[in-house]
């Protein structure tokens, strides 16, 4: 059986943080991701860009909207997940527009971030 | 390099920068993949011309020498901060090596091409609104963070992190640089067709403030909405420009010169510009003889039956009418109502008119749109209902933030208590 962890955090919170705790917990979260691989439990983890970096994705009438944000209706519930590789935006946009539930429901699109460039250099 | 023009370098180099400035950097972001980079690249480029035109003479392309001086400078700021920074050492070898523009190669459909790439860059949807609005008028007009901020009456500090907020995004999220393709125009085009209307309307009609116009904002927009023709001449983005064009035809009758507000029926129509008329009329018919006829056209065509008819008793009600029915449909919206509700009342009467607005009233969705309430206090005023139309005047004295728009409704309120 998998199971989906979602992290939830408030990031005027992780904004505040001087670096050098940001740069402790990059370290914790590598260490403790490095644990859960060794033990066979993890089979990815991925940081996401902040929500100001989100796109909204819906298809209607089979038009493609997007839309800046997180602006799933509060009736919408996550229902599952896809990462994807893309070129750039436009095409991570093109390719959410295909997912069927795009129709039903909405994708939030969300950059991952890669940890090692967020980490100031040792 | 030539010698032969008959301005001085120094002359020559002001006026490119006005003219040209927004087309090298446009160009430099496709070749440096940075906004803040190629900013800082074009300021470069036109250092260095001040310093070497006036000894060695101006070149043959100033244009495309602008754009490889400004890319060589840039991957020397790279190098110099690799020092600290290892990766950018790679970033500047791989600029380097990568699409290295002989100044000869720079030919003008790329630039062309360039521009509209900034344009839908700016304008992309992953941006919020206000965000679209201040960079399209940063980066695609050359506006300074202050002139933008005193436009939308907010701090410069505001507009300045909303561009830097924008750019970090554009980096962040990898939006591309670059025009959409043919299925994906239409949505697209839509967003930076709102961007430019919103500039406008923000020149012309401001939502607050001083002024009923602010001309800087509505030139503006009008010379981005000639950009997006030559470029683009979509259907919408013909009937766009067509409706900025017809609208500010009438902006030199639409204030006095003490800056109070003018109405539509009371505009001396011998100030109308009649070259944006004619302008403004042609590019409709373009945009109608495509057979797409959307919301900006229809708008645009209401637009032009106002500046048909030689007088307001003239003008051809029926026909607007019949347009609000058809822009009713293709964009509908409570405003677009309203308006509609004002035509039917010039066509049919006051109270036709008036049960219209009260109804949308009734529905909730108006009630805090001062020009829903002023239009209705003008019919309730024209019923002889003055205690009714007096109160209507309140409740949009209330509502207005524009100081012309004040001065109006007060002078209505004042004429009706001397009136009975």
């Amino acid at each position: 059986m998998q199971y989906l962890c979602l992290i939830y955090a408030d990031e005027a919170r992780l904004n505040a943080m001087p670096q050098h705790e940001v740069d402790a917990l990059i370290d914790e979260t590598n260490a403790s991701n490095e644990e859960l691989r060794a033990s066979g439990h993890l089979l990815l983890a991925q940081a996401l860009e902040q929500v100001d970096g989100a796109v909204t994705v819906r298809v209607r009438d089979g038009r493609l909207s997007a839309t800046t944000g997180p602006f799933a209706e509060t009736t919408e519930q996550l229902g599952g997940f896809l990462l994807v590789e893309a070129r750039d935006l436009n095409e991570a946009i093109r390719i959410a527009g295909r997912i069927p539930s795009a129709r039903i429901g909405s994708v939030e699109v969300r950059p991952v971030i890669d940890l090692a460039r967020e980490r100031s250099p040792r | 390099m030539s010698h032969g023009d008959a301005a001085g370098p120094r002359e020559r180099i002001d006026r490119l920068y006005r003219a040209e400035s927004r087309r090298v950097l446009a160009t430099l972001i496709r070749l440096l993949g940075d906004f803040d980079l190629a900013e800082e690249a074009l300021q470069d480029a036109f250092t260095a011309a001040v310093e070497q035109w006036p000894r060695d003479g101006v070149p043959a392309n100033p244009r495309a020498w602008l754009i490889s001086t400004g890319r060589f400078k840039a991957i020397d700021r790279l190098r110099r901060r690799a020092r600290f920074d290892a990766m950018l050492g790679e970033l500047a070898a791989r600029l380097d090596q990568h699409s290295a523009p002989d100044p000869a190669d720079v030919d003008d459909h790329d630039l062309e091409d360039d521009r509209l790439r900034l344009v839908f860059t700016c304008c992309h949807p992953a941006l919020p609104p206000d965000a679209q609005v201040a960079m399209t008028l940063r980066e695609v007009c050359g506006l300074t963070t202050e002139e933008i901020a005193g436009a939308f009456l907010t701090g410069a500090p505001t507009v300045a992190q909303r561009i830097v907020r924008a750019k970090a995004k554009i980096r962040a999220a990898r939006i591309p640089y670059e025009v959409p393709p043919r299925q994906e125009l239409a949505g697209r085009l839509d967003t930076v067709l709102r961007v430019v209307y919103l500039v406008f309307t923000q020149g012309y009609a401001p939502a607050s403030g001083e002024s009923v116009v602010r001309a800087d904002l509505a030139e503006e927009a009008i010379r981005l909405g000639r950009l997006l023709v030559e470029l683009l001449p979509e259907p919408e983005a013909l009937g766009l420009l067509a409706l900025m064009l017809l609208q500010d035809s009438r902006r030199a009758a639409r204030t006095t010169t003490a800056g109070d507000l003018v109405l539509l029926a009371d505009q001396d129509r011998s100030r109308w510009d009649r070259r944006r008329i004619a302008e403004g009329t042609a590019l409709l018919e373009r945009a109608v003889a495509s057979g797409q006829v959307g919301p900006y056209a229809l708008q645009a065509a209401i637009a032009a039956a106002h500046a048909a008819a030689p007088t307001a008793a003239a003008t051809d009600w029926d026909r607007i009418v019949g347009l609000y029915d058809l822009l009713a449909r293709a964009d509908p919206s409570p405003v677009v109502e309203l308006n509609r509700a004002v035509a039917v009342a010039m066509r049919d009467g006051p109270a036709a008119g008036l049960a219209l607005i009260e109804a949308i009233l009734e529905r909730g969705q108006l009630d805090g749109y001062h020009l829903a309430h002023a239009a209705r206090a003008d019919l309730l005023r024209r019923l002889g209902r003055t205690a009714d139309a007096r109160a209507a005047y309140r409740r949009a004295l209330e509502l207005t933030r524009q100081e012309p728009e004040r001065r109006f409704l007060e002078r209505r309120l004042r004429e009706l208590a001397a009136g009975g």
